[in-house]
């Protein structure tokens, strides 16, 4: 148990270590969140009216971080899957190494690749006229939420992929997953052209809330999805808050347990 | 004394629909080899995966250096150095780099783990490739690697799961020799396998086991001995036939079998019945185009052990999968 720290860091620094043998990882994991930046701001960002000053990729940004953040969870998993087939957790699991230092090294390992991804999206943003107008404080709190919320979903991740084991499925069971939840939310459009029942779940859609959390953070009028005035979207902060904690409260000793009790 | 103690081992897979192991006890006595022999899917694999903690058996006892594998995990793993089937070792990194996380997380000291992944890769012959991606090895490359990751800190007891399976015979021998020079070191190895070869030349003692039962134990000797004694075989010309069938019907007890220009016949005496055989033949003035005492085979055991071929047996349930059981 006194190793668990050093464990833990072993197993995170293999990951960095990995994106440093294949920087095509790297590259590929930022472009591709760079893309829809300028895929929606240019395709959509003409099209789609707002009063917000400073236009429709003030409303956009806050979504598209969301998004990005929310595909941790498909990472993760994978990552965990593929870890398995290959028989590396077996060789990990036959080590005296702490109990889940694997699993939490590796949703580290993800949260620290997160932290770079966020960084070149927030430039990317800045460059097509992306302008927070709050205070750095608020400003750094609105990536911190960010942050916590990837952190949390890669705990969903790695009980996926502890579940699943088959690296293929669970890419696609990620996605389906992920791309509703992205899409059924306030993140790209307002959720008042929905129909009712559709309304109501992206209201508590945890992406809307985080969304709209963001806005608020970043000194925006949450205008996507305010109308319904539901309890989720007057309180964006501590919904999402709560909904973070929440996660990670069932994923993380649901997978420890799970991480113990699997046998690839 | 026992390093590893099996006893009466069950597991079963999807509710006790397929049998990996019914009733498997074995063990290995300290400082030997133990080959488990037999076929895909007849519990090699269930039986090293329990005896290194990564499996918890229905039932039975299992302890590794006295150790209860069930009850205290955690201390056998500080004991045991497992290899599997698969290069269980992160591909996109290098040899070095697997090695030196391997000792960390063995907590090895950084500086520690640096000399014993160094002396680990000179030692197997990796140092030129060291700092070249394992997805660059070979397969034979991959799996010393491997074994050299499971050698960290010196194991009491080594597991190696197939440790050839998938090899080409280059590779093969490469690994044999590193295993040689293991057990001349004095490590207590289980070793599983599917090639009877492979069990004879690296294995004190052999288990066969098929269908989750250790069908049949002893050295490789005592084993083709349980299955038959040896057989001597002439191969002469065709106008010499009759005249050795005389001469071998003397010297053999039992039936005479012959193949074409292959005369062949159980003996007991070994050598001196060949001995014997040359004599009566040089008297007779008949030349043998080929003469050896054939010992069986542990292809020979196997057949006779369990009624099929180890090499050609299929992994299949020991019971069949119910009607519209799910896969």
């Amino acid at each position: 148990m006194k190793y668990i720290i050093s464990d833990v860091m072993t197993i995170t620094k293999r990951q960095l270590l990995q994106l440093a043998r294949i920087p095509e990882v790297l590259v590929f994991s930022t472009i591709q969140p760079v893309m829809f930046v300028l895929l929606f701001r240019f395709v959509f960002g003409g099209s789609i009216s707002t009063d917000q000053p400073g236009g429709y990729v003030q409303l956009l940004m806050p979504g598209i971080f969301v998004q990005t953040v929310a595909f941790t969870l498909a990472a993760t998993a994978v990552g965990l899957a593929e870890d398995m087939k290959k028989g590396l957790i077996d060789r990990f699991r036959s080590l005296p190494i702490s109990r889940g230092a694997v699993i939490i090294g590796r949703t580290f390992g993800d949260a620290l690749l997160n932290i770079l991804v966020l960084t070149v999206m927030a430039a990317a943003g800045y460059a097509v006229g992306w302008r927070p107008t709050s205070g750095g404080f608020s400003i750094f709190l609105a990536f911190l939420f960010l942050f916590m919320f990837g952190y949390a979903l890669s705990w969903i991740g790695i009980y996926v992929g502890l579940a699943v084991k088959e690296a293929r499925t669970v890419q696609s069971v990620g996605f389906l997953v992920t791309f509703p939840l992205t899409f059924l939310s306030n993140a790209f459009a307002p959720t008042t052209g929905m129909p009712r029942a559709l309304q109501y779940f992206a209201e508590w859609n945890p992406v809307s809330t985080m969304v709209a959390a963001c806005r608020q953070l970043f000194g925006l009028k949450n205008e996507f999805g305010a109308t319904a005035s539901s309890w989720p979207s007057q309180y964006p902060l501590e919904t999402s808050l709560l909904y973070m904690v929440l996660l990670m409260a069932v994923f993380i000793p649901l997978s420890i347990r799970k991480y113990k009790n699997t046998s690839s | 004394m026992k390093s590893v103690i099996a006893e009466h081992l069950v597991k079963t897979y999807r509710n006790g629909e397929v049998k990996a192991l019914d009733d498997l006890s074995l063990d290995v006595e300290e400082g030997t080899v133990l080959g488990v022999l037999g076929p895909n899917g007849a519990g090699k694999t269930t039986t090293v995966r329990i005896l290194a903690t990564l499996l918890k058996p229905d039932s039975g006892i299992a302890t590794v250096a006295g150790i209860d594998v069930n009850k205290h995990p955690d201390k056998v793993r500080e004991l045991i150095g497992l290899s599997g089937q698969y290069a269980a070792v992160d591909e996109t990194l290098t040899g070095w780099d697997n090695l030196v996380m391997f000792g960390r997380l063995y907590h090895l000291g950084k500086a520690a783990s640096i000399k014993r992944a160094e002396e680990l890769l000179e030692r197997f012959s990796l140092t030129d490739s060291a700092r070249r991606p394992i997805k660059t090895y070979s397969g034979g490359m991959r799996r010393r690697l491997d074994l050299a990751a499971s050698l960290i800190v010196q194991p009491k007891v080594l597991f190696l799961d197939e440790p050839t399976t998938g090899l080409d015979p280059r590779g093969r021998q490469e690994m044999w020799e590193v295993i040689q020079e293991l057990v001349k070191g004095g490590v207590t190895l289980l070793l599983t396998t599917q090639y009877l070869e492979e069990a004879d030349q690296l294995a004190d003692e052999i288990a066969v086991i098929d269908h989750g039962k250790v069908i049949a134990r002893g050295t490789s000797d005592a084993l083709k001995k349980q299955v038959g004694g040896e057989r001597l075989e002439i191969t002469v010309e065709n106008t010499d036939i009759t005249k050795t069938q005389e001469i071998v019907s003397r010297i053999s007890t039992s039936a005479i079998h012959t193949d074409i220009r292959t005369i062949s016949a159980p003996v007991t005496t070994g050598s001196i019945a060949l001995m014997e055989a040359l004599r009566a033949l040089d008297d007779a003035k008949i030349h043998p185009l080929d003469i050896a005492l054939k010992r069986p085979s542990l292809d020979d055991v196997f057949l006779s052990l369990t009624g099929h071929v180890a090499e050609e047996t299929v992994a299949e349930p020991v019971k069949k999968k119910k009607r519209g059981g799910k896969k």
